[in-house]
């Protein structure tokens, strides 16, 4: 699994590629976890689901643990771009209900912070509407 | 091992349904059956099965009792939640009450879910039946008597005249009952909990309730991959969805239809049961549930098709 992540002014977009299993789930939560400090400037986390094509019971786990952990500091959290078969499992898993899952990056960014927003669309040359 | 009967289902507590509930059955059959004739039985039977679970039929409500038909002339039980009370009353009905038999019986912990049932078991009151009741548990025998007598019941434990034995058994090692290979595995749940594995004629049954699985722990899912290992049928507590059994349900002891899958496909085995549903559920839910678990199964797979079920009082597997 790779994991980047972009800063829209009080919003971090992660990335993890590729899937998010018993294996890697342990690389994701190692990569999410200075994000989740009560000390930073953080007010929210988007997860960038595009490059994810499969997540496992433990890599919900680990969604879980970040969302509890942003829960508590009051800051918010949501998932974005899942592929089809990754929006079923969060269906059938119900995560739908754990974590607020968004279209797009874009579309979460709307919905969380509006000068994350005007950041995004200010890097992004042919933003997508 | 010939068959497995599922006497009790239901989690936590019995469920019926109620008077509602069989009105809206009822009014969905009707509608589907548009005013069609049956001319005979079979007929009629034959579109009730096209009709499905939630029409037709429903998950049932007495709580844990699965019994294992070993092909021999004694009986093998697991747990003793309400269901055994009709089990009980179906066994007098085939041999009569002057018939002695033997039953195996055993315990995946003692919780009043079950052993709820133990009270309205009839042959525990009948000389010359044999009970040997087994468990992990040093507490086992204790909590059957606790529940039986005042205040909690009118009939003391020492009116029952069967002769009735309790054996703890020690886990992670074989032991030979009633002609099988049995295997305890210590669950993680309120006072602890054991699941069952039973190897008999080249089958397996893994029976495994009431367990909690906190996923963070490689070595514990090891633990359950190796003991449901190649298993032919894997009865499986799914009360839960996994969002819930990891977060507002955390630590309650139980499990989700995703994590029996996964543990299942890694395990190699051939059929998983959900089991163990929860009480606020509907038929239509539980049918729900297993729609979407078939679907879960069909995306994650890796390699041999794992085949899914979901457990109803009265249901049967051929072995």
């Amino acid at each position: 699994m790779e994991f980047s992540s972009q800063r829209y002014a009080d919003v971090v977009v992660a990335a993890p590629v590729g899937q998010v299993d018993h294996a890697s789930a342990p690389r994701l939560e190692s990569a999410l976890a200075p994000m989740l400090e009560a000390n930073g400037d953080t007010g929210a986390i988007v997860l960038d689901f595009a490059g994810v094509h499969y997540i496992s019971s433990v890599g919900l786990r680990v969604l879980m643990i970040a969302a509890k952990k942003m829960r508590a500091r009051e800051a918010a959290i949501g998932v974005a771009a899942l592929q089809p078969v990754v929006q079923e499992i969060f269906d059938i898993s119900r995560f739908d209900h754990v974590v607020e899952v968004y279209p797009s990056v874009r579309d979460a960014l709307a919905a969380l912070s509006q000068p994350a927003l005007a950041a995004f669309d200010r890097a992004s040359p042919s933003p997508p509407r | 091992m010939k068959r497995i009967r599922f006497w009790g289902t239901r989690g936590s507590l019995p469920v019926a349904l109620t008077a509602a509930e069989v009105r809206l059955k009822l009014a969905a059959a009707l509608r589907q059956a548009a005013g069609r004739r049956f001319d005979s039985e079979r007929e009629l039977s034959d579109f009730l099965d096209q009709l499905g679970m939630p029409v037709a039929g429903t998950f049932g409500g007495h709580t844990s009792c699965v019994e294992l038909e070993t092909g021999g002339a004694e009986y093998v039980l697991c747990d003793l939640g309400s269901g055994v009370r009709p089990f009980g009353q179906q066994v007098l009905a085939r041999h009569g009450p002057g018939a002695p038999q033997t039953y195996h019986i055993f315990m995946s912990h003692t919780h009043w879910d079950h052993i709820m049932g133990f009270p309205f078991f009839t042959p525990a009151y009948i000389p010359g039946n044999r009970l040997r009741i087994y468990g992990g548990h040093a507490a086992l025998e204790a909590a059957l008597r606790r529940q039986h007598g005042p205040p909690s019941y009118p009939v003391d434990f020492s009116a029952l005249a069967a002769n009735i034995e309790f054996v703890q058994l020690a886990p992670d090692v074989d032991h030979e009952v009633a002609g099988m290979t049995v295997r305890l595995l210590l669950q993680r749940h309120a006072g602890d909990s054991f699941g069952y594995r039973f190897t008999s004629e080249g089958r397996t049954v893994v029976y495994s309730t009431d367990s909690e699985h906190k996923l963070a722990d490689p070595a514990e899912t090891n633990r359950f991959v190796e003991f449901f290992r190649g298993a032919d049928v894997v009865i499986f507590d799914a009360m839960y969805s996994l969002a819930d059994a990891i977060s507002v349900k955390a630590d309650w002891g139980h499990s989700s239809n995703i994590v029996g899958v996964e543990l299942c496909h890694l395990a190699q085995a051939k059929k998983l049961v959900l089991f163990h549903h929860e009480p606020a559920l509907g038929d239509e839910a539980i049918a729900r549930v297993l729609t979407e678990t078939r679907r879960f199964e069909e995306i994650t797979r890796n390699g041999a098709e794992l085949v899914v079920t979901t457990a109803y009082d009265g249901m049967e597997i051929a072995l």
